[in-house]
């Protein structure tokens, strides 16, 4: 395995800076990400007891991404995440409980059921829709963010998507056309450096996605994903860049993701050593020790913080899993509206 | 008038205008656009070119570069986003230039539009419009399909053929009122035919329903589009050579399909023929017959497809017009079917 794909290197990367930001939205964050964190652990837990079926594809590592461009939107922007994504479901402020129900296929779930964990949508909080498919839902959330501007609404739409959407067409087709109509759009890449069980490096010729931008004159940041502030910053710039009808700006968050592509997968396949160098970034530890640095929070008020996290989390995991499953009807019933 | 425009001439009296199948489809969308600011339209040289098969002529001008969207040539992605478009307020109308450019959005159209809802537990509605053009006229292999079949296998799509102007104008309007996705096929051979249009706010718009265009006793032809054109010349042909009274059918809906319209016509001439301008396999021809037997109708008489040739459309045009079934083929299909009870 080639060097660079152990770690990335870039010196455009965006650095954790304070400005506009809060000590207490800090705490704040630093809580979503720990409770992202709870919950994909719970998840795997269950998915051991056979109480979670089918796949999942966990988010742990990649806190910082959700937490900090889902804090710089506002509440009625659109969203459009993937198969990986939990963590943003939950930053939208999707209850854990109906999030559940929902991987269990249970009534209460928060697509009662027909969805699952690669199918999140939450209309009440501007969940669109994740989609199973690489690279849909690209063009799903610019055609939400043409409505806002249409609309005259002032929304912004938000898409989450991984290194690997960057090979596929409606990345392309989907940032030409955005950047053609300066579109009130962010395109947030994930870049994980793995697509499913390959190494960037066996896929795409460039380390840095955001060079892509470069082609539809689009403007691109290349930010450190493991750093919920500067996420943050990142974000929030092209969100009101967005807003203000400036167009849309490709955010490339270099992260990396702990757990393998989907629960079948040991990722044995990263070097040796990788994991455990990412795992020096973990970004709930970088926050953590910022905050403590500055006096914000202390090793014993973490802790409560996690054990209280993982109460709510355990009691939801437990509460969804004693939901009655949908009947048939709920299928006939939601195919089509008449 | 043409024997279809004629068949067709079902509504008579004041709002009833005469035009052609291309101006039913501008003036569906004009109207629709017109009642409901949130209608948009979409897809490739749809603005200032007024579409390559001049549909949207005068729309742009009517309802500006904000309604009227020049897409890039990018079928999947334009698909997506009025896919987002329909998820959050707007009522998009998307041309699809040639029937065959569905291939290209073939994940919007597959996996994307027609399980939106589903997947979100029916938290979102889809009331998206696609229109795509079919039919064969000299373009070769991949600009022919009508692709009116392509879709049967996936629930959440409903699909819709136009066999006149009426028809057109009816039927796109209703799938623009729809709060469901729609495919809307449009038949390029037909667009200059002329025929009385009821326009008028009293228009009934449903979604699903066969019209029975022609009544008889002997057989049952059921067709969409230029089939059920060819089918109506066969039976006037037939009845005058040959004394067998023909039933027409424009099934016009593929999905969902009209089972108890045929059955009763089945049922009364005894006797089936299915025109279909495509291959037979997996197609609406066989889903019908596979229905009506499902739906007890004992064929006495075996049901007769003519269908396609199955092979790519050629480009050499005897050839293509020996590939889509002729009337005269339709003529033979029935002769035969009538002589076999005989």
């Amino acid at each position: 395995m080639p060097s660079q794909l152990r770690r990335h290197s870039s010196k455009k990367m965006v650095q954790n800076s304070s400005s506009g930001q809060t000590t207490d939205q800090r705490v704040g964050w630093l809580r979503r990400m720990v409770e992202i964190r709870a919950f994909e652990q719970k998840v795997q837990e269950l998915f051991l007891q056979g109480v979670i079926p089918g796949t999942t594809h966990l988010c742990q590592g990649q806190e910082a991404v959700s937490v900090g461009v889902v804090s710089a939107m506002r509440p009625g922007d659109y969203a459009t995440v993937t198969y990986r994504g939990h963590g943003q479901a939950l930053a939208l402020g999707v209850p854990i409980r109906s999030a559940f129900a929902e991987l269990m296929g249970r009534s209460t779930g928060l697509c009662r059921g027909l969805g699952g964990s690669m199918h999140f949508a939450d209309r009440e909080r501007g969940l669109l829709g994740a989609f199973a498919i690489v690279g849909a839902g690209l063009p799903v959330a610019l055609g939400a963010a043409m409505s806002a501007k249409f609309q005259g609404s002032g929304r912004v739409a938000v898409t989450f998507f991984g290194d690997g959407a960057t090979n596929i067409g409606t990345f392309h087709e989907s940032l030409n056309m955005a950047a053609v109509w300066k579109a009130p759009i962010v395109f947030v890449c994930e870049n994980n450096l793995y697509g499913e069980y390959s190494p960037i490096g066996l896929t795409t010729p460039v380390n840095d996605l955001a060079s892509r931008a470069g082609s539809y004159g689009m403007q691109s940041e290349i930010v450190d994903g493991m750093d919920v502030a500067a996420v943050n910053v990142a974000a929030a710039r092209a969100v009101e860049r967005a807003r203000a009808g400036h167009g849309p700006t490709l955010l490339e968050m270099k992260t990396y993701r702990f757990s393998g592509h989907s629960r079948s997968d040991p990722a044995k396949y990263r070097p040796a050593g990788e994991l455990e160098t990412w795992k020096g970034r973990d970004p709930i530890k970088l926050l953590n020790e910022w905050l403590q640095h500055q006096g914000a929070t202390t090793p014993r008020a973490f802790a409560q913080m996690e054990q209280e996290v993982q109460h709510a989390v355990d009691e939801a995991a437990a509460t969804a899993q004693s939901d009655p499953y949908p009947d048939l009807e709920e299928v006939y019933r939601n195919v089509v509206a008449s | 008038m043409s024997l279809l425009a004629k068949a067709h001439a079902e509504v008579q009296g004041p709002g009833t205008v005469t035009m052609t199948y291309r101006q039913a489809i501008t003036a569906a969308m004009q109207d629709e656009m017109s009642m409901d600011e949130t209608v948009v339209l979409m897809g490739e040289d749809v603005g200032f070119p007024g579409g390559v098969f001049k549909t949207s002529e005068g729309l742009i001008e009517q309802f500006g570069q904000s309604r009227v969207i020049d897409t890039p040539i990018c079928e999947n992605a334009f698909l997506g986003v009025a896919l987002g478009m329909a998820a959050t307020g707007l009522r998009p109308v998307v041309e699809i230039m040639f029937s065959d450019f569905l291939a290209t959005g073939a994940d919007a159209m597959i996996n994307e539009i027609p399980k939106f809802r589903f997947m979100s537990g029916g938290q979102f509605t889809v009331p998206l419009t696609v229109r795509s053009i079919g039919g064969a006229a000299g373009f070769g292999s991949q600009h022919s399909a009508t692709a009116e079949s392509w879709y049967i296998s996936v629930d959440g799509l409903k699909v819709v053929t136009h066999s006149s102007p009426a028809a057109a104008y009816r039927n796109l309007r209703a799938a623009i009122r729809s709060d469901d996705p729609i495919l809307c096929i449009e038949h390029r051979g037909l667009y200059s035919q002329s025929g009385p249009v009821f326009r008028a706010p009293g228009v009934e718009l449903t979604i699903g329903g066969a019209t029975v265009l022609r009544r008889g006793s002997d057989a049952t032809l059921v067709g969409t589009m230029l089939m059920v054109q060819r089918g109506l010349e066969a039976a006037e042909q037939l009845a005058q050579t040959s004394g067998i009274d023909v039933e027409v059918i424009d099934l016009q809906w593929i999905t969902p399909m009209d089972i108890p319209t045929v059955r009763d016509s089945v049922l009364r001439t005894g006797r089936l023929v299915v025109a279909e301008e495509e291959p037979h396999g997996g197609g609406w021809g066989a889903l019908l017959i596979s229905k009506l037997t499902q739906n007890g109708v004992a064929f006495a008489h075996p049901p007769i497809a003519v269908s396609q040739l199955p092979a790519p459309i050629a480009f050499s045009p005897p050839l293509e017009a020996l590939q889509i079934p002729s009337t005269q083929r339709i003529v033979d299909a029935i002769t035969l079917a009538a002589k076999k009870g005989k």
